[in-house]
């Protein structure tokens, strides 16, 4: 490698020439053989990076787990993890330390094959550009669309395509113009800034560090041109004041320091500010630092990590966060918001799930209330559904058990910014960017069972000319409501249909009411929380109600999680008439639910049994 | 507005400060592994600079295989000397009874013994639910995935195919009873920022980085120093007074040092600046095989 040092440059020299340099943040995403791990091993070799002794271990690697016949394969100087080199993947988010004469460069290298929606989220969470590898051969991938997808929904400002690959192509300009332009255009639908695309071969080197002579016809940057030209993302002194609080500091009872990072804006001795979520004011007395260290400062702007002292005794602890007062830009202190989640657990999120938030500094108990959709990362279609599986992306509403301060991510991603950790297992399971945040109640109490009021209008009973005795004659059945409940992908919809589909053979008649189709109408409104769930059984319960008094089988399929509200459906409807079937033991077979059903419809009261 | 420029430096300062309040804040028992070397003495200070006026909430845990340097050991004594501050030090006794020695034994059991093993017990015996350590993941290829806070299980193993996904600058600290998580806060430094930053703020080091007059013996291709009469020598070594420094420090039998004149800390950086192979290069243990720092890490190896 060449030395860090120009020859005749002196220490001094150096030292004022690394403190002007700027550093950049940025990742590498693409799928698996699409020559990732050869990009960045093409850059660290031709920025002459790599020092010599790595070299040499490279080259004994080459011959063993080399893809390039014993030649020097510079995937190698990235792949790091034992099994990566074995099995020629990566496997996790690697990160990579390299600079020039102009800039220092911080790479996430986010793998493609294996969790890619997570490790790309990742990856981004901590850069300001991608740079998205595409396979001249193959054209846009899936992949493709979902990494520009996550990089735009991260809110990154810089995007890069690299199409590799080309000497393959034999550099045919057409086939690369075709390729740049489905990449603009998938960008331009996801609402990015507009995308550089770069023909590059980084097997060969070609427009990775040096011009290529294979592409005359090419005449934009370089990767590297890029990467030092780019404007590094700073941030803006003149943003509002975010200083969230990690830790008050508290040596004797004459100092109450809060300590913080910065997230936005900057502070001045006399600066007035208010703690939230209290939104008490007061003052900054101090920017506190030790002696030895320059001592206090007068003014400190983000990232600092900073102490501060106030001027009052106001309440401040951990989680708060001392803001600037006024200004246009407010953050919102709310129990309610709606936010964009990328799911990382194999365990689906289901809607009503609990979850510890970690948003800012602070940590409070939260419930995915509702899923209003999923995204479909290939088209951009939103479905409505209740679950979101690993790796998906959806929206949600997120109700939490304390108050919490906000700003919409794309505005303030110190405030926007979330995490939702499994209670049990700790693990993270989703990255979360809010959207807004409601500053008002969540939906006000829906009318529901313990509280329901009690009717104003009498229902106009016994005014059918048929009596309930015609009816069961009729239908040759004693009229019940039969309620199949359990979690999702129990079985009970498709055993309710089967039961169905029994008693219409034995001459029945029975209607299937199910949870989710009623939640397409009757129940539109609902969302997933426990009360939520709760009140759509009540409906439910009060529809099977009137079809009962029709005389007619109501066959109830619902997740009905809550034995309270289970109990309440069967105080509404009577207990004589009620029968729960849980859906979600196991042994249980249709036969057997067939036979219960059978005998408690035909009970002796009703006229042709026995 | 501010009294000079925002450096890269001053990012790295920011963020790493940053970490060590949130380890210092999510956590019941943290505690700073402190190894003396360049990269605890920047750790060092900023733990003492993110918390002053408050001292560090965490006490400093030393493994000492016994075989560290002398200078070293007197450098740490005098470190807390100066600052007041609670040093734990640990030795793995069992190791000490059966005499495992880097000399005898090689660097694969020793390390593993008297390093891996000993960190262990200190840990378990401290119920220390976070360890706080100076590693970069610049230093080694499979660092390069470690997260900044690295979950570990009741078996203090690092799995790394399991690791948590680690988003913007909110680490997930959650850890059951017995589970613990290793803490990186100079994750993103690479050794020059290290070195740029102890001349920056002229913190005092381990006088071995600075070359010198030292009494060396040639073996196995590096130069090792005889700090004391345990080091037996080999048929045809010879021990020779050579001017050299060391870019690690660990225990010195396993150390290699490089000849050099740099004997201030500017001259150091200029060297380094000037350097051709990787600071690891002389240490003994990353050597016995590739990968092999990837396999002491899953066994809880720092």
């Amino acid at each position: 490698m060449s030395s860090m040092l120009n020859d005749d440059e002196t220490l001094g020299a150096f030292l004022d020439r690394y403190r002007s340099m700027e550093l950049l943040r940025f990742l590498t995403c693409g799928s698996v053989d699409d020559g990732k791990s050869t990009l960045i091993g093409r850059l660290l070799h031709d920025t002459d990076r790599v020092y010599d002794d790595h070299r040499k271990a490279l080259e004994e690697d080459s011959k063993i787990h080399g893809t390039q016949g014993g030649k020097i394969d510079l995937a190698l100087l990235v792949d790091g993890l034992k099994a990566e080199r074995e099995q020629g993947i990566t496997i996790d988010v690697a990160w990579r330390y390299f600079s020039t004469a102009r800039r220092s460069f911080i790479i996430a290298d986010c793998p493609g094959h294996e969790q890619y929606t997570r490790n790309m989220a990742t990856g981004a969470s901590h850069c300001q550009l991608a740079i998205t590898l595409i396979d001249a051969r193959h054209g846009m991938t899936r992949q493709t669309r979902r990494h520009a997808f996550i990089a735009a929904l991260l809110g990154l400002p810089q995007m890069v395509a690299a199409v590799n690959k080309m000497d393959l192509v034999d550099w045919d300009e057409a086939r690369f113009r075709a390729l740049e332009r489905d990449f603009l255009a998938w960008c331009a639908r996801l609402g990015t800034p507009e995308p550089t695309v770069v023909p590059i071969s980084a097997l060969h080197g070609d427009c990775i560090v040096h011009p290529s002579a294979h592409a005359p016809w090419y005449h934009g940057p370089t990767i590297l041109q890029l990467l030092e030209s780019v404007p590094v993302m700073t941030p803006s002194i003149d943003a509002p004041l975010r200083l969230p609080v990690q830790h008050v500091i508290r040596p004797s009872l004459d100092f109450r320091g809060f300590a913080g990072q910065i997230e936005s804006g900057s502070v001045a001795v006399g600066d007035r500010v208010q703690v939230l979520p209290s939104g008490r004011q007061t003052r900054i007395a101090r920017i506190a630092r030790d002696g030895t260290d320059g001592g206090d400062l007068q003014s400190a702007a983000a990232p600092s990590s900073v102490l501060v002292t106030l001027t009052d005794e106001v309440d401040c602890s951990r989680g708060d966060v001392i803001a600037c007062v006024g200004g246009a830009q407010q953050p919102v202190v709310c129990t309610s918001i709606e936010a964009d989640l990328v799911w990382m657990d194999e365990t689906p999120l289901m809607a009503g799930a609990s979850f510890l938030m970690r948003i800012g500094t602070r940590t409070v108990a939260a419930t995915v209330v509702r899923i209003r959709h999923v995204v479909d990362v290939d088209t951009l279609a939103q479905h409505a559904r209740d679950s979101l599986e690993w790796n998906e992306i959806g929206r949600v509403d997120i109700v939490t058990q304390q108050p919490i301060v906000v700003e919409p991510y794309r505005q303030m991603r110190s405030l926007g910014a979330l995490i939702l950790i499994d209670r049990v297992t700790h693990a993270t399971a989703a990255a979360g960017m809010v959207r807004s945040g409601d500053p008002h109640e969540p939906n006000p109490r829906r009318a529901h069972w313990a509280t329901r009021p009690a009717p104003t209008i009498e229902p106009p009973a016994g005014q059918s000319a048929i009596e309930s005795v015609e009816r069961a004659v009729r239908w040759r059945q004693r009229p019940a409501a039969i309620l199949l409940f359990g979690p999702p992908k129990s079985g009970k919809t498709r055993r309710a249909f089967a039961l169905e589909r029994h008693l219409w053979q034995q001459g029945h008649a029975a209607v299937v009411l199910d949870g989710q189709a009623l939640r397409g109408g009757l129940s539109r409104d609902l969302t997933f929380s426990d009360e939520d769930r709760s009140e759509n059984l009540r409906r439910a319960a009060e529809v099977a109600r009137l079809l009962l008094d029709q005389g007619i089988v109501a066959i109830l399929s619902m997740v009905a999680p809550q034995p309270a509200a289970r109990d309440l459906a069967r105080d509404l409807i009577g207990a004589d008439r009620f029968l729960a079937v849980d859906c979600s033991e196991a042994g249980a077979d249709d036969a057997a639910l067939f036979r219960d059903v059978e005998s408690f419809i035909q009970s002796d009261r009703t006229p042709g049994a026995g | 507005m501010h009294d000079r420029r925002w450096t890269h430096l001053d990012d790295l300062e920011a963020e790493a400060i940053h970490i060590l309040r949130e380890a210092a804040a999510c956590f019941e028992r943290p505690v700073l592994m402190y190894s003396i070397g360049k990269d605890s003495t920047v750790l060092l200070h900023l733990a003492l600079k993110a918390f002053w006026p408050a001292k560090p909430p965490f006490p400093l845990l030393h493994i000492d295989t016994t075989w560290k340097f002398r200078e070293m050991i007197s450098f740490r004594d005098e470190t807390v000397r100066k600052h007041g501050l609670d040093l734990r030090v640990h030795t793995n006794a069992e190791g000490l009874r059966q005499g495992i020695s880097p000399i005898t034994h090689g660097s694969r059991v020793h390390t593993d013994v008297m390093k891996t093993q000993a960190l262990r017990q200190a840990l378990e015996a401290g119920r220390y639910d976070a360890a706080i350590g100076g590693a970069r993941r610049d230093e080694e290829r499979s660092r390069a995935k470690e997260r900044i806070f690295s979950f570990r299980d009741r078996n203090h193993r690092w799995d790394p195919r399991r690791q948590r996904p680690e988003l913007w600058n909110i680490p997930n600290t959650r850890v059951h009873d017995g589970e613990s998580m290793r803490v990186f806060p100079l994750s993103n430094w690479t050794e020059l920022d290290v070195w740029l930053y102890i001349l920056q703020h002229r913190l005092p080091v381990v006088p071995l980085y600075l070359a010198k007059l030292r009494p060396v013996v040639e073996r196995d291709g590096l130069l090792i120093m005889r700090d004391d009469d345990r080091l037996d020598l080999r048929a045809g070594e010879r021990v020779q007074e050579r001017v050299v420094r060391f870019r690690t420090l660990g225990c010195y039998p396993l150390s290699g040092a490089v000849e050099s004149s740099a004997d201030t800390l500017e001259k150091v950086l200029e060297e380094m600046l000037r350097a051709r192979t990787s600071e690891r290069q002389g240490r003994v243990i990353d050597h016995d095989q590739s990968g092999s720092m990837e396999e002491k890490k899953r066994e809880g190896y720092f």
